[in-house]
């Protein structure tokens, strides 16, 4: 019952960022690439100003799948780091925590570029 | 018909019939469906003993990995098409905007066709992220002085 609740929280909360994006999209033109910047940018300051932190743990994937769950481990990355180690911490902290994502895309573009060839539209 | 009437035919005709509530639909399926099985792959490895750090790096790395698969195969641009939003806001889209376009512009080079087209939309999220984060950061150090 608890996992189906957890479930179904992580679909209802993922489902509306997507949907909030949507709108976005259809109301106002934005662009994709607009969309993801702003989202992972919004992460930030939402972690900042201590609301992801919560939503986070109220419908975990939910939230930290979207960007701006990518924005919520920049931001945490960057805390934990200032604590950790004072002003460095600034520089270092958020590019740590996103490392393993940012690199597997890389590498994983790259390989792709070999193996797949481009299809016509 | 006066001019009013006209005008509403004419936009009636070239306005999409309420896309927005299908488009939101199925953005809010497939995305909530993506992050399902981003919480699935959470629990599961999980289960395996992995740490709460650990899983936190693989569930991304893992979901990456499925999109840049899909994108290869050329099945993520027609679910993609339907899902709008749905496929774009989960960390799959963030996948697909850095594979895309290597396979695309292969043709052109490693260095300034791959190598540089890789982040045409990956750049400026890295960028504005990491900016946010660093500013962040100042304000959290400060903050903490205190």
């Amino acid at each position: 019952m608890e996992t189906l609740i957890t479930y179904l929280s992580v679909f209802a909360v993922g489902g509306v960022l997507c949907v909030i994006a949507q709108i976005l999209i259809d109301k106002t033109k934005m662009t994709p690439a607009r969309i993801l910047v702003g989202y992972v940018v919004a992460g930030v300051v939402l972690t900042a100003v201590k609301l992801y932190g919560p939503l986070v743990k109220f419908a975990k994937a939910g939230a930290t799948v979207p960007l701006t769950g990518f924005g919520y481990s920049l931001a945490q990355g960057v805390e934990k780091a200032v604590d950790e180690k004072g002003l460095i911490g600034v520089l270092t902290g958020g590019l740590t925590a996103t490392a393993a994502g940012i690199t597997a895309a890389i590498v994983f573009a790259f390989l792709a570029a070999l193996f797949f060839k481009s299809k016509p539209k | 018909m006066n001019m009013d009437e006209n005008y509403k035919k004419f936009a009636e005709r070239h306005a999409p019939k309420s896309p927005i509530v299908k488009d939101c639909l199925m953005a809010f399926w497939v995305g909530g469906l993506i992050c399902v099985i981003g919480q699935a792959f959470s629990d599961f490895y999980k289960s395996r003993g992995a740490s709460e750090e650990t899983t936190k790096m693989l569930v991304p790395v893992t979901l990456i990995f499925l999109a840049a698969i899909f994108t290869g195969i050329g099945v993520f641009d027609r679910i993609a098409k339907h899902a709008g939003a749905g496929t774009l806001v989960p960390i799959t889209g963030f996948a697909n905007s850095v594979v895309a376009p290597a396979i695309d512009n292969k043709a052109e080079g490693w260095i300034l066709g791959l190598g540089a087209k890789i982040f045409i939309i990956a750049g400026p999220v890295i960028l504005y992220g990491t900016l946010a984060s660093v500013i962040y950061g100042l304000i959290y150090y400060i903050v903490g002085l205190f």
